[in-house]
């Protein structure tokens, strides 16, 4: 069966948004999970507004009405369809996508993520109140990851999967960058004596609870760890599925084989993209980066992986937009924030 | 204490009407009684807890199509009753038969209108009602088509009267719809009615996909090497949407939209992530005049600037052919048993519904002596308006349709009101008969075959003679049965 299958391009910039959007929706659960964690009585605006912060959507929070307390922040990520950085309007964004891509992916995919769609469209304000929080966002977590099992059990292999995998890798490494980030003002040089340090400690459990990988780094960690060796786990580790680095080399890696394997030579800007990446995150050691400000650094990782996604879409989407403007395209929308 | 039956069965009468399952035929193999017999044993409950759950496996499945208001577009199910209509294979042999007899004609027809006009010259048709048609594309003219092709898919609209005869009453030559359904009816019912259908030999419905590809793969331009074939949509916009997809992954071919393609050198190409690559035959869903904006409407998104001159040029074969829409036109159909009596010198072997064509001074006269008993319309293209039912009209809308008639007869073709077939159907009273069409799908490329069965369309509603999706329409699985010979 050598029947050779060139892949048009607009299902290509599908894939890769529809990987993107159901990733974001799982990252979001795991950022209003931590969120919640936090909340320090008497403090509960702070931290959510910490959350508005870290996905940069200060300015359109205060447009749409937002007031700085946790109920309309949670309101604005999980129910509110106008914010196109939430919970709505991304899983609106995937099963647009997935309906594109119908004639491409599995019916099993599809059906999948027009039943969660449909499901997810029915929370209520009632869902964002106490421990029913906490079980929404494993509602949304349980439902991409189900996603992404039918995905790995039934979707063909062929170039789409890769530009999936890019889309979703890209996703996956910017959301560490904001996972990590809600939490760096706290890294102030220890200060405050042992009782402080433990503290920290127990909320950076949080942050690697929030993102899967609390076990893993107990197992990895050396002994009288410190919060800069979770910075390290979460930045460089190579082996830890959300670590911004494994995901870089698993990109650097499907970049690859859209070269080797289909002959793509568009793939060059964006390798050259993804070695500046690795650069950054091997040049110095995290210490240093924690010393020279890891905000500023989080921010510079997440500028990269936005150029990457623009050399990715440059040398393989670009080709058939100048006509295409369909009404209502959410992903053109993202697309322009993402440029 | 309130009697129940326990055979659902029990209070069906079709009446007047011939019944797709009940009116006894002695070539059923038995398979009627049996339907009947294994729908008692499932019991009313459990069969109404059974299709609404196949309904909500639609609604995942997303096997819908769009219905547009103003704020809103909402997808909806067609929806699906789950007793199946009944052919048996003697009937079909003898629909198939006159499905393809009515396609080679069509395509003669088609063939010679655009090659000199024989059948006009002859005085068979009015030169009007051909030259002078909306759907009569002066680009065709003298264009040769492989294998004198022009209808490559075909639906023909066919009803059952009340002695269980088979008439036409409308051809789909452009781009006919609803094939998907058949598909998808018979997978739902042998997974939602497994027990239903166990041990009854019917022609399957799988191989559309297959033979349409060939088809598409014979007629693309001649001297290319494993052409290219794709499947043209509006997009996701469109609520046949579905069906696209469906077509498109049947055949294993990309589904494209406009802005995929464009036209290089009178060549057509599709915009892959490695860059362009050609593309041979083209089975659009879109209508003639969006093809090309650069032709036709300058406004369209929808299609190809510079597809029709890449289609001159012979470079890309379009299926449907353009300028089809002139063969399956109301007044064109009057004409329709004479056209094929002309070109295979055969008689129709499914008859028209008896129609009588106003501008014939005999149809003229008939027509006006028998307004109470007839169906009178327009032939123009606004289907729908103006049309009197004689039976159902007030004096007053009967003259009124007297003097539209003697204003402008060549406007007008009568018919009878055709007492339509009806199947039992699952409604909320119990099992009721309700009116139903059919609507074979013929595939031609070299030959035409013809998928065995075709779309049911059961009008759901009492009484409702409307098939249509859009107003209260829904569907069947159509059995066609198996008894070995071909």
């Amino acid at each position: 069966m050598a029947r050779e299958t060139p892949l048009l391009a607009r299902y290509a910039e599908g894939l890769f948004w529809m990987a993107r959007y159901v990733e974001r929706v799982e990252n979001l659960a795991r950022l209003v999970d931590v969120t919640q964690t936090f909340e320090a009585p008497g403090r509960e605006a702070e931290s959510w507004l910490a959350l508005v912060r870290i996905n940069a959507d200060e300015e359109s929070f205060f447009k749409r009405g937002g007031v700085a307390n946790a109920e309309q922040v949670r309101r604005f990520y999980l129910l509110d369809p106008g914010n196109p950085t939430g919970v709505p309007a991304s899983l609106e964004a995937a099963r647009y996508n997935a309906r594109t891509l119908r004639p491409l992916i599995s019916t099993e995919m599809w059906m999948h993520l027009n039943m969660f769609h449909r499901d997810m469209l029915s929370i209520t304000p009632d869902d964002l109140q106490g421990d029913n929080l906490s079980r929404l966002c494993r509602r949304l977590k349980e439902g991409v990851q189900t996603h992404t099992g039918i995905t790995e059990g039934t979707f063909f292999r062929d170039q789409g999967w890769f530009f999936y995998q890019l889309g979703r890798l890209i996703e996956r490494a910017d959301q560490t960058t904001r996972l990590l980030d809600i939490r760096y003002h706290l890294l102030v040089p220890a200060v405050g004596g042992e009782e402080r340090r433990v503290t920290e400690l127990t909320q950076w459990g949080s942050v690697l609870r929030a993102a899967a990988g609390y076990h893993a780094f107990r197992r990895v960690a050396p002994p009288g760890f410190g919060p800069e060796d979770v910075v390290s786990f979460l930045l460089t580790d190579t082996s830890f599925p959300r670590a911004v680095s494994l995901c870089i080399e698993q990109m650097e890696w499907m970049l690859g084989q859209l070269r080797s394997r289909y002959g793509l030579r568009g793939t060059v800007a964006a390798l050259e993209r993804v070695e500046e990446l690795r650069a950054a995150l091997t040049g110095r050691p995290v210490a240093r980066i924690i010393e020279d400000g890891l905000h500023q650094f989080l921010d510079g990782v997440q500028r990269d992986l936005i150029m990457l996604a623009g050399e990715i879409g440059t040398a393989f989407f670009r080709d058939w937009r100048p006509l295409a403007e369909a009404p209502g395209q959410t992903q053109t929308q993202s697309q322009t924030q993402a440029a | 204490m309130q009697l129940t039956s326990t055979d659902p069965f029990s209070d069906y009468d079709s009446g007047a009407y011939f019944c797709e399952l009940t009116s006894k035929r002695a070539d059923d193999q038995g398979t009627a009684s049996a339907v009947q017999s294994r729908i008692g044993t499932i019991g009313l409950d459990a069969l109404h807890a059974r299709a609404s759950a196949a309904e909500t496996e639609l609604i995942n499945l997303g096997i819908t199509f769009t219905v547009y208001s103003e704020a809103s577009a909402i997808d909806r199910i067609l929806p699906f009753d789950c007793i199946p209509r009944v052919i048996t294979a003697a009937e079909w042999r003898h629909l198939e038969a006159g499905v393809k007899q009515r396609v080679k004609a069509l395509n003669a027809f088609l063939h010679d209108i655009y090659h000199g006009g024989r059948v006009v010259k002859d005085g068979i048709i009015p030169g009007d009602l051909v030259y002078g048609n909306a759907n009569f594309r002066e680009e065709m003219r003298d264009f040769p088509v492989r294998f004198g092709t022009y209808v490559h898919i075909c639906g023909i609209d066919i009803v059952r009267d009340q002695n269980g005869g088979f008439l036409v009453l409308e051809d789909n030559a452009r781009t006919p719809s609803g094939v998907s359904y058949v598909v998808e009816n018979r997978h739902l019912m042998s997974r939602a009615f497994p027990d239903l259908m166990s041990g009854i030999r019917l022609r399957p419905v799988d191989d559309y996909g297959r033979r349409l590809l060939s088809a598409m793969t014979e007629i693309a331009p001649e001297g290319v090497d494993n052409p290219q074939v794709v499947l043209l949509s509006p997009g996701i916009y469109n609520s046949a949407y579905f069906e696209h997809v469906f077509l498109s992954r049947e055949m294993g071919v990309p589904l494209v939209e406009g802005a995929d393609l464009t036209v290089e050198n009178d060549k057509v190409w599709m915009r892959t992530t490695g860059g362009l690559r050609p593309v041979h035959t083209i089975y659009r869903r879109i209508s003639d005049e969006f093809l090309d904006p650069t032709v036709f409407k300058p406004d369209s998104m929808l299609g190809v600037p510079g597809l029709i001159g890449a289609w001159r040029r012979g470079n890309v074969t379009l299926a449907n052919a353009v300028g089809t829409g002139v063969a399956d036109d109301k007044a064109v159909y009057a004409y329709m048993p004479r056209i094929i009596k002309y070109y295979l010198n055969e008689d129709a072997i499914l008859p028209n519904v008896e129609t009588h064509i106003c501008r014939e001074p005999e149809g003229l006269a008939y027509t006006l002596a028998n307004l109470e008993n007839l169906v009178v319309k327009p032939v123009g293209e606004s289907g729908g308006y103006g049309i009197t039912i004689g039976p159902r009209a007030t004096k007053a809308q009967i003259e009124a349709a007297r003097a539209a008639l003697i204003a402008d007869p060549s406007n007008w073709i009568s018919q009878p009101v055709v007492s339509l077939s009806v199947g039992p159907t699952l409604t909320e009273q119990g099992i009721r008969p309700r009116h139903l069409d059919l609507r074979p799908f013929a595939v031609t490329g070299r030959e035409t075959w013809v998928l065995p069965g075709g779309l049911s369309r059961v009008a759901l509603k009492e009484g409702s003679l409307v098939v249509n999706s859009s107003q209260g329409g829904g569907s069947k699985d159509t059995w066609v049965l198996d008894d070995g010979v071909r």
